[in-house]
């Protein structure tokens, strides 16, 4: 009777592919879904982008920098796009109630947390990539002229905002769909602090410290320093690589342990619209 | 174009025979006590399945606050039975499934399940068991084929495919495999929930309320299909209903809850005939309303 089954692992990237798959029918299934993934950073471009130009007029500093904001603009939405790409994939399971259906499977909680944050990363590039190669023609600024920084300019956001949003995700589950809200809020908490179009030394300084504190402040400094001087910041990067491991585990501990919580209460089998 | 294998169709005439049922398990029933031999003593990974009893259940309750959900509750179901648990709005009955297949903690108690301690390894039988509940939903925006291809990943089914279609066939769900879920009618879902729970052909399957909001017809046909799936499969079922037709009809062992207690147990014809009535709807009303006064558990 077993013979068609294969038992379980500690980790399986099987149970990962499942997830992720199940997130995949429901982006493939409606075009509008692809469509509004694309729209908000394109959109966001445009406006910058139309800004950078008007600054540059009148501005030598702007004219320097070139494309400094459309640069900003794209990876403050790969921040964005990662953590809503967390969030909204973990409620559609509450809105659909089926984390009973999930849970009395052999899937582990921090599988699906996994298969979370590789959706996240798929739809944030579905999301960014577009906007980026539109610059190309309408601005005449390619943010993949930066070449490998940008690879760990993308990675690092794209971990901290997948942090966020696996530790916004956790707080749902403790609190219940009421807090729903949460999941597009709590990022832009951070924004203001992460000195997304500005250095972080426009900041207070005893306000300082606690940027530097978040990864995602490091990586926009990193970014400006490639972008204005031509040069990368190896103690930024090295900063924002250890701030997000740290980042990453208080994510996935607070997410694991709102389950642990939500098992208790018996939430897995009543959560849902 | 899919091809059925596995399982006669309901509609058939039900005509599986007894030797069809897991022999072992029988001769459990009938004989000596499990669990009694030498394998007592062997380590649980050699022999995790040699105790006789699908589910093992010992002081088992859970509080939420103050309020009281199941009290004290201590039960075994044997391999092989389909096993009734019957009784009212909040008696327990959910609550106890949940906490068998390990989607609630249990406040104190211990509980085995095909001879694992699901407080602590849940996850080696997990993929041996299955349930269907009308407290849970599939997404509605997925198709049919699309929720159960995941589940049979989830799952670890070798021929996801195939295994599909064989479903497909056998709970006559292939004219709707490709539409959402959220468009389908209750009863059409529920055949499409009873796929998913059958996916992994499990060793035990757990029903919470299996035909609630279905018209009569469906509800039949459904009965009928999890008849002939036990006794093909030899499968353990363990049952919550309050429909008193279905659990007389399904099932060769009664555990009645009331307010998160058993209060009775038995099989349905022994019910019968100790509370002295015509069918299973009285007997659950004597215990509801406290209006007994006929033999509980063989005693006056």
């Amino acid at each position: 009777m077993s013979g068609s089954r294969r038992n379980g692992y500690l980790f399986s990237g099987r149970r990962v592919g499942a997830m992720v798959l199940r997130y995949f029918y429901l982006l493939r299934g409606s075009v509008p879904r692809i469509v509004e993934l694309a729209y908000w950073p394109t959109m966001q471009m445009l406006i910058w982008g139309f800004m950078s130009q008007f600054l540059a007029q009148h501005s030598e500093w702007f004219l320097q920098a070139g494309g400094i904001l459309i640069a900003a603009v794209l990876l403050w939405d790969v921040m964005f796009r990662s953590n809503i790409g967390v969030s909204i994939s973990f409620l559609e399971e509450m809105w659909s109630r089926n984390l009973g259906q999930l849970f009395a499977s052999p899937l582990r909680p921090y599988e699906w947390a996994v298969s979370l944050l590789a959706i996240s990363a798929i739809r944030t590039l579905i999301g960014v990539v577009p906007a980026a190669l539109l610059a190309i023609p309408l601005y005449h600024y390619s943010i993949f002229d930066m070449g490998l920084p940008l690879v760990a300019f993308f990675t690092n956001l794209l971990v901290f905002g997948a942090a966020v949003g696996l530790a916004v995700s956790g707080l749902v589950l403790r609190c219940g769909l009421g807090a729903e809200s949460l999941a597009w809020a709590v990022i832009f908490a951070v924004a203001p602090l992460s000195g997304i179009y500005y250095p972080i030394s426009t900041l207070p300084d005893w306000l300082q410290p606690v940027a530097y504190s978040l990864p995602s402040a490091h990586v926009f400094e990193g970014m400006r320093a490639a972008a204005i001087d031509g040069v990368f910041l190896t103690d930024r990067f090295v900063w924002a690589v250890s701030l997000n491991v740290v980042y990453l585990a208080l994510g996935m501990g607070a997410f694991l342990l709102a389950f642990r919580g939500a098992r208790q209460r018996g939430q897995l089998l009543q959560m849902g619209e | 174009m899919c091809t059925s294998i596995a399982m006669p169709h309901p509609s058939e005439a039900y005509s599986a025979p007894s030797d069809l049922r897991r022999t072992g398990a029988k001769k459990l029933k009938g004989g000596r006590r499990a669990g009694w031999g030498w394998r007592s003593f062997a380590p649980r990974f050699i022999f995790p399945v040699m105790s006789g009893f699908a589910i093992s259940v010992q002081n088992l309750a859970k509080k939420f606050g103050d309020i009281v959900a199941v009290d004290d509750l201590s039960f075994d179901v044997r391999e092989g039975d389909i096993v009734g648990l019957l009784g009212g709005n909040g008696a327990g009955k959910t609550t106890t499934i949940s906490m068998i297949l390990g989607l609630l903690i249990p406040t104190s108690g211990s509980l085995e399940v095909l001879g694992t301690d699901m407080l602590r390894h849940r996850y080696r039988v997990l993929s041996r068991l299955n349930f269907s509940s009308p407290y849970v939903d599939l997404p509605k925006r997925l198709t049919s084929r699309e929720n159960l291809m995941v589940y049979a990943k989830l799952y670890g089914i070798r021929n996801p495919a195939g295994r599909l279609c064989a479903l497909a066939d056998d709970l006559d769900i292939g004219g709707f495999l490709d539409r959402p879920f959220g468009a389908l009618s209750s009863g059409q879902k529920t055949r499409v929930s009873l796929a998913k729970s059958l996916l992994n052909e499990p060793d035990l399957l757990l029903l919470d309320e299996p035909t609630a909001s279905l018209d009569p017809d469906t509800a039949d046909w459904v009965r009928t299909y999890l008849k002939n799936f036990q006794q093909e499969r030899g499968a353990t079922v363990l049952l919550a209903s309050h429909n008193m037709a279905e659990v007389e009809r399904l099932c060769d062992d009664v555990l009645v809850m009331k307010q998160g207690k058993i209060v009775d147990r038995d099989s349905p014809a022994g019910l019968l005939a100790r509370y002295g009535q015509a069918n299973l709807e009285e007997v659950f009303l004597d215990i509801a309303r406290d209006r007994t006064t006929v033999q509980r558990n063989g005693a006056a």
